[in-house]
């Protein structure tokens, strides 16, 4: 990891809470995360521990109300995102961050042609005329891999099968050279070959065009193939972040160790039944004063039943920099 | 080169749009059926000019059947039923198709707002339910006595009478397509190509103009040829109540009123204007069914 280079994104105590008649539900507290040109950061959890809703909220995309952006800084280019005024938010939006959505079979309009949607944030944001437009839909469909592509243009989403769709979005949040693609899921709905298919285009992708990649998924296999760095989400906060290799061999927290062994092994003998994580997911219905994982935790004592963990550094590098982890328990590093 | 012979064509969705809408039978039947409706009472009325009878001599002349001379027969006063029915088609086709218009143009704008808008949803709803809560028919006779007089005092008695008429009948009958417009916008705008337009930065009347509009065509197209038809009735109700046109002025609606005193005796009195609406309500029934399919792409590739 390029140590000291100014990040792209820069995620500071971002906190998120939807109001509801049962009350207020803290989908996402106090996360901080970096992004470095040109990285894969992978972000995994379970369902509901609050991957998308971070990155959505980077963004003004989720729905307000109910949702609110309480607390962080979003540094984009050096300006804070959820201090910026809504027009200038849709200017930063598809031209500096794309997004890629996990269903692609309802991600596309029906009724218009691909052409015409992947021509959208280019007149939208890069002021091409139509028919400049239409030249570099073209390109941008050539590149994700459809072939024909200036006559598939002229399509309409439904001739397209699931994978190739995938790739049309994917089109489409590349359209304006965005410095940081986050894409949410985006494997998830698709079949194992095709998944394979477009993970592989996503790494060939960037290394052609050198954008910074958030890839939020649950499905810890990807993620070792293609991420830089992992993000390990729960109950809406970081438990353990750091470099790829570093997180898979010496995983410290309670919950990334509960998640690696969920993986069916294809080598050897099935040594043992695969394991379940005991118990559900917390309720964020209050501001966490605890360690969320405590319930389903083998290791939980008291200090985990009154005080919310902190990140530190496992490894002596500054926390976000290398490999860090918010457990009590946790062994190594200073605590 | 094959993509520059497509920019230059910028018709190709239209004609597509043609071609599937001509390969649907009910809707050609339709076009044509409402063609020859609107050429016959527009050019009609110059072609076949009714003799000019005195009053005693149209009497003597009543009530008659099917003949070269009146091929629909004449009323209880002499007059000759194919003059009548030719003009009275002229007002009630306007009436029905502008009043279809309005409602149209009107019931969507607020659907969509209401559905779109969270904070406009309340007070636009209950503004809708205020109008359906209103009883049509008093409502209608007291906007007529209100203002026909002096609306008839700026631009005539005739256009007077149409302007109210078709305003009084578009303004009563958006209801419907408000409500139906706002639950689709309510479920489109939850669809992950609104959030994925958004999330390249599509502003909220982009949105709605090219991602949420062309979606709820289909409902408004069945909400809006059900419209004609009762546009065209209310005229008849209004004008039967004495409300609508002035008595001497045909419309289909008044015609199938007249009738409907002789329709033991003379049934075709009714048929006539009953035909030609139930026809003109078919048409546009079936055009709106074509027209929903051809603008459909996922029907249209079949």
């Amino acid at each position: 990891m390029p140590d000291g280079a100014v990040p792209v994104l820069d995620v500071r105590g971002l906190k998120t809470v939807f109001r509801t008649r049962g009350g207020e539900v803290h989908a996402v507290n106090s996360v901080s995360f970096h992004l470095q040109p040109g990285e894969l950061l992978g972000v995994v959890g379970e369902s509901g521990s609050g991957k998308s809703v971070t990155m959505m909220s980077l963004i003004g995309l989720l729905p307000s109300p109910p949702a609110e952006v309480r607390a962080g800084e979003v540094l984009l280019d050096g300006r804070d995102l959820l201090k910026i005024g809504a027009d200038e938010l849709r200017d930063v939006r598809g031209a500096k961050i794309g997004f890629v959505f996990q269903d692609p079979m309802t991600s596309l309009n029906p009724v218009f042609t691909v052409g015409s949607q992947i021509m959208e944030p280019l007149t939208r944001h890069m002021g091409l005329t139509k028919a400049q437009a239409r030249d570099r839909a073209a390109e941008l469909l050539a590149l994700v891999g459809i072939p024909d592509a200036k006559k598939r243009l002229k399509d309409y989403p439904h001739q397209f099968s699931g994978g190739m769709r995938q790739r049309v979005m994917i089109a489409i949040a590349l359209a304006c050279d965005p410095e940081v693609l986050i894409a949410d899921e985006p494997t998830t709905a698709l079949d194992v070959t095709i998944q394979a298919q477009i993970i592989e285009l996503v790494k060939d992708l960037r290394q052609k065009l050198g954008m910074a990649i958030v890839w939020i998924t649950h499905d810890l296999g990807v993620i070792a193939g293609i991420a830089d760095r992992v993000m390990v989400m729960y109950g809406g906060q970081v438990v353990e972040q750091g470099p790829v290799r570093q997180l898979f061999s010496d995983p410290r927290h309670p919950y990334t160790r509960a998640l690696l062994k969920t993986i069916p092994s294809l080598h050897g003998e099935r040594a043992a039944r695969l394991q379940a994580i005991e118990g559900q997911p917390p309720i964020l219905n209050a501001a966490p004063v605890a360690c969320p994982f405590r319930a389903r935790c083998a290791h939980a004592h008291d200090r985990c039943q009154t005080e919310n963990p902190q990140r530190r550094a496992v490894d002596g590098l500054a926390v976000g920099q290398g490999h860090d982890v918010a457990c009590h328990w946790s062994p190594g590093g200073a605590a | 080169m094959t993509d520059t012979s497509a920019a230059s064509k910028p018709s190709g969705p239209l004609r597509d749009v043609w071609v599937q809408f001509r390969s649907h039978k009910g809707a050609m039947f339709g076009l044509i059926t409402l063609s020859i409706l609107i050429v016959a009472v527009m050019i009609g009325p110059y072609l076949w000019v009714p003799e000019k009878l005195s009053v005693a001599q149209a009497i003597k002349l009543k009530n008659q059947g099917p003949s070269f001379r009146f091929p629909l027969g004449t009323d209880q006063l002499g007059r000759d039923m194919l003059a009548r029915m030719l003009l009275a088609g002229r007002i009630s086709l306007a009436v029905g198709l502008v009043a279809m218009g309005i409602a149209i143009v009107f019931g969507t704008l607020i659907g969509v707002l209401a559905g779109y808008f969270r904070r406009l949803d309340g007070p636009l709803m209950r503004l809708t339910d205020m109008f359906l809560a209103l009883p049509l028919i008093p409502l209608l006779l007291v906007m007529v006595m209100l203002f026909r007089d002096r609306i008839a005092g700026i631009i005539g008695p005739e256009l007077g009478a149409f302007t109210l008429i078709v305003f009084a009948i578009g303004i009563t009958s958006w209801m419907a397509t408000a409500r139906i417009v706002r639950g689709e916008v309510l479920t489109l705008k939850e669809r992950e190509y609104v959030l994925a337009a958004r999330s390249i930065g599509a502003r909220p009347n982009r949105i709605i103009l090219r991602h949420i509009l062309p979606n709820v065509i289909s409902p408004v197209m069945v909400a809006a040829t059900l419209g004609v038809a009762e546009a065209i009735i209310t005229e008849s109700v209004l004008s039967f109540l004495g409300l609508g046109f002035p008595p001497d002025f045909p419309t289909w609606g008044r015609l199938l009123y007249d009738g409907l005193q002789y329709m033991q005796v003379y049934p075709e009195r009714v048929v006539w204007p009953g035909l030609a609406i139930s026809l003109t309500v078919l048409s546009v029934n079936y055009i709106g069914d074509g027209l929903r399919d051809a603008l459909d792409p996922r029907i249209r590739g079949r």
